[in-house]
């Protein structure tokens, strides 16, 4: 059937609005509730009565931001969103009428004055709902803000610092530490960092700050730490007191490849490990290895340093050898996820080539004969701890003659030297201690960076938690290690990163460096 | 001529009145000023009774009348009855009706020949109205409202209605009642035409409020200014947007 429209079956006339006169101006216009047009409307009521209309805002100028009483400072640009709402957010009595719109008036900025249009809605006499726009006109004064002046007061101002020390003679520790903290961005809110004689410090703003870098530093090395504090000033009506909070944070000096002698106790609670260990690994653990058993502990921060020894021999006395035999191992295993091979060795220093000396070592699976290591000489070293004495007498054999700690490459690095790395580091912005008297010398502070970045390239699980970029300068040459049997370790091309760089491309090297033991 | 007036300082006029071609109700209680705007323009011509009904003041909304009767609500009293009987003119038929909707005024609008009513006014209230007051009744709504005599104000000569009657209705109105109507405000744009003024057919009174603009409409659709030479007259009508049936 077709198109009769069937509504709801009602019949319903057209119904036109007709008009009526406004009865106070008589101009015809449609009937509304108040049956007035809207200009008599307008004025006769006045919606904006009772709204405020002039207001003062204050303005920090060198932070750019506004206050909201009692104490928040909010930061807004010249005429944005976030500077609207907060204008009307300042508006008393606002919640009487409906706001539909708000925009600024154009001022001159350095008029010191903001103008903001409001458009509201209101219902009037007899349900008839009435728009009306208006000015509100904001002076804006300037005021300095708490962290400002206090900034502006004293530029140095630091509220807890962490004075982070190792009494060690090296700085290996702290060039790792740096790129750690890189990395992790843990030294973000530091006002400033300085570094002294034996460690570093970190000065900042916000207590909280400097116990959430301590909480980051005691997961990658062990640590003990105690915090003081001292009165700066004190608010005798609100009973506040201002303090400036230091840590001063112990590394504890133990660091890879030393050798250790443990004490009697110490190594009888690890289960009777042969009190001469060697240092594997630092990270919240220490990792020690008895070269001798292949047998590995772990002391945590808390165990160590409710003893306290030191090592024997540190890095530094390292001592180059020539391997000439390596017999087959007799035993090996896997510790930490490091694999060890016990075997027998014939060695002789580099110096003293006349003199061999057949030793055990653990580092049968990477030796070969014609390889050089490097290791300590107990045999004529004349070592300044207790406890190797203690137990140099106790022993019958006498100590071992000298105990391998690493391949030497040496001479695989003779070809690579004066060529620049694949890779480079990023640093910390610190500042040189200057006022102890030039202690600091330049050449051995490039001597132990050149050996921790030989220390990475050796380690793939050094360079685990650290971001390493690539060199811009570096190019692959042409008379490349591939020809040569072996090359020095290097990093592979996969692990470094490339730097963000928003202008320029870089060149990529095409080929990989092979990673060699 | 249109007279503004109030009653104890409020402006509806319209409920404390009631004013017909054949004579005029007060209520008690008022200032001698309310009486004498009356008395001034009507005195000689229409007795004035001053009068409650149930005891109270709002006659103008409890009754509804013409010259030819006056219908005035259950609770009325006996002694206003009689009063009422007594005071006004034999020709007017006093009549007391039972009807559940007590406020006649309200629900019934009329003049001397037609009236409108409430939808839901009784059969026999309906029949009444028809003999006493001798008029034709129609069941109406006025823009949507049921309280017809609220909303409209009616003489023999014109009436006004409420603002928001759209313009058919207003015709089909016009057509009913056989008189020219004009959706308009009274009391500075009170919608609620009965109660704000009341209505014959050479004079009527209004409340203070209002304005001049409503002033001249309501002269011109009750046609107020007869002596007034027709040149005037036509400028107004032209600015006026309604049309006369």
């Amino acid at each position: 059937m077709s198109a009769m429209d069937q509504d709801t079956g009602m019949f319903k006339v057209q119904q036109t609005i007709g008009s009526v006169l406004c009865c106070k101006c008589g101009v015809p216009m449609p009937p509304n509730a108040a049956n007035m047009c809207v200009n008599c409307l307008r004025s006769e009521v006045d919606i904006t009565e009772g709204l405020q209309k002039s207001i003062q805002i204050f303005y920090c100028p060198e932070c750019g931001c506004y206050l909201q009483p009692p104490k928040t400072w909010i930061k807004a640009q010249w005429e944005s969103k976030e500077l609207l709402t907060f204008c009307i957010k300042r508006l008393k009595n606002l919640n009487k009428v409906k706001l539909k719109n708000a925009e600024f008036v154009w001022t001159e900025p350095h008029s010191k004055r903001i103008k903001v249009k409001l458009t509201v809605q209101a219902e009037v006499l007899n349900g008839a709902v009435l728009e009306q726009s208006y000015p509100v006109e904001y002076t804006v004064r300037d005021n300095l803000c708490e962290s400002c002046s206090r900034f502006q007061a004293n530029p140095d101002q630091w509220v807890a610092s962490v004075q982070l020390r190792q009494h060690v003679s090296h700085r290996r520790t702290f060039f790792y530490l740096e790129q750690l903290i890189l990395r992790h961005d843990a030294a973000s809110r530091a006002i400033r960092i300085q570094q002294v004689d034996q460690g570093i410090d970190f000065f900042f703003g916000n207590k909280s700050h400097a116990n959430s870098f301590i909480e980051f530093l005691r997961k990658v090395v062990p640590i003990e730490y105690r915090q003081d504090q001292q009165l700066v000033s004190h608010d005798v009506k609100s009973s506040l007191y201002n303090y400036k909070y230091t840590y001063s944070v112990k590394i504890c000096p133990i660091c890879r490849e030393d050798l250790i002698c443990l004490p009697s106790k110490v190594a009888s609670g690890l289960g009777n490990l042969g009190p001469l260990v060697v240092c594997t690994k630092v990270s919240d653990n220490i990792t020690i290895l008895d070269p001798r058993t292949l047998r590995c502990a772990f002391l945590d921060a808390r165990q160590y340093f409710r003893s306290g020894f030191r090592s024997a021999l540190t890095s530094r006395q390292l001592v180059k050898y020539f391997v000439f035999d390596v017999e087959a191992p007799v035993g090996e295993a896997t510790v930490g996820g490091q694999k060890y091979a016990l075997s027998y060795v014939q060695i002789a220093r580099e110096s003293d080539i006349g003199k061999m000396f057949y030793v055990q070592t653990h580092l049968g699976h990477i030796l070969k004969s014609g390889d050089q290591a490097l290791g300590y000489d107990i045999y004529s070293a004349n070592v300044n701890d207790d406890e190797m004495e203690k137990y140099r007498l106790s022993v019958k054999n006498g100590l071992p003659e000298a105990i391998l700690i690493k391949k030497c490459y040496d001479e695989q690095r003779e070809r690579k030297k004066g060529k620049p790395r694949a890779f480079t580091t990023k640093k910390l912005p610190m500042e040189m201690d200057e006022s102890r008297g030039a202690r600091v010398d330049p050449e051995k502070m490039e001597n132990e960076y050149e050996e921790f970045l030989r220390d990475l390239e050796e380690n793939p699980e050094l360079r685990f938690n650290i971001s390493l970029y690539k060199n811009k300068d570096y190019q692959e040459s042409e008379t490349a290690s591939m020809t040569d049997g072996e090359g020095a370790p290097t990093v592979p091309i996969e692990e470094l990163l490339a730097e963000l760089e928003l202008s320029e491309e870089e060149e990529e090297g095409n080929d990989e460096e092979d990673m060699d033991e | 001529m249109a007279t503004r007036l109030q009653f104890e300082n409020n402006c509806e006029v319209g409920v404390f009145s009631k004013l017909t071609n054949a004579y005029c109700l007060v209520a008690i209680g008022g200032s001698e000023n309310f009486y004498s705007a009356f008395e001034s323009e009507l005195a000689d011509v229409i007795p004035i009774v001053k009068t409650s009904l149930g005891g109270t003041r709002i006659i103008g909304r409890l009754c509804a009348g013409n010259k030819n009767g006056l219908l005035v609500p259950h609770t009325t009293t006996d002694q206003e009855l009689q009063h009422l009987r007594n005071s006004l003119p034999d020709q007017v038929v006093v009549q007391r009706i039972e009807e559940r909707l007590s406020a006649l005024g309200n629900c019934i609008a009329c003049n001397d020949h037609v009236a409108l009513a409430h939808t839901d006014l009784d059969k026999e209230t309906e029949e009444i109205i028809a003999d006493v007051l001798g008029v034709e009744v129609f069941r109406q709504t006025i823009a949507g409202n049921i309280l017809v005599g609220s909303y409209c104000a009616l003489s023999n000569r014109g009436g006004i209605v409420h603002p928001h009657t759209s313009v058919e209705d207003l015709d089909e109105l016009s057509t009913l009642l056989q008189v020219p109507l004009v959706a308009g405000t009274v009391n500075r744009g009170s919608e609620v035409i009965g109660a704000g003024m009341t209505v014959n057919d050479w004079t009527a009174f209004c409340g203070s409020d209002t304005t001049a603009t409503e002033l001249s409409v309501i002269d011109s659709i009750f046609k107020l200014r007869e002596a007034q030479p027709s040149s005037i007259v036509d400028e107004m009508r032209k600015s006026l947007i309604d049309t006369y049936v």
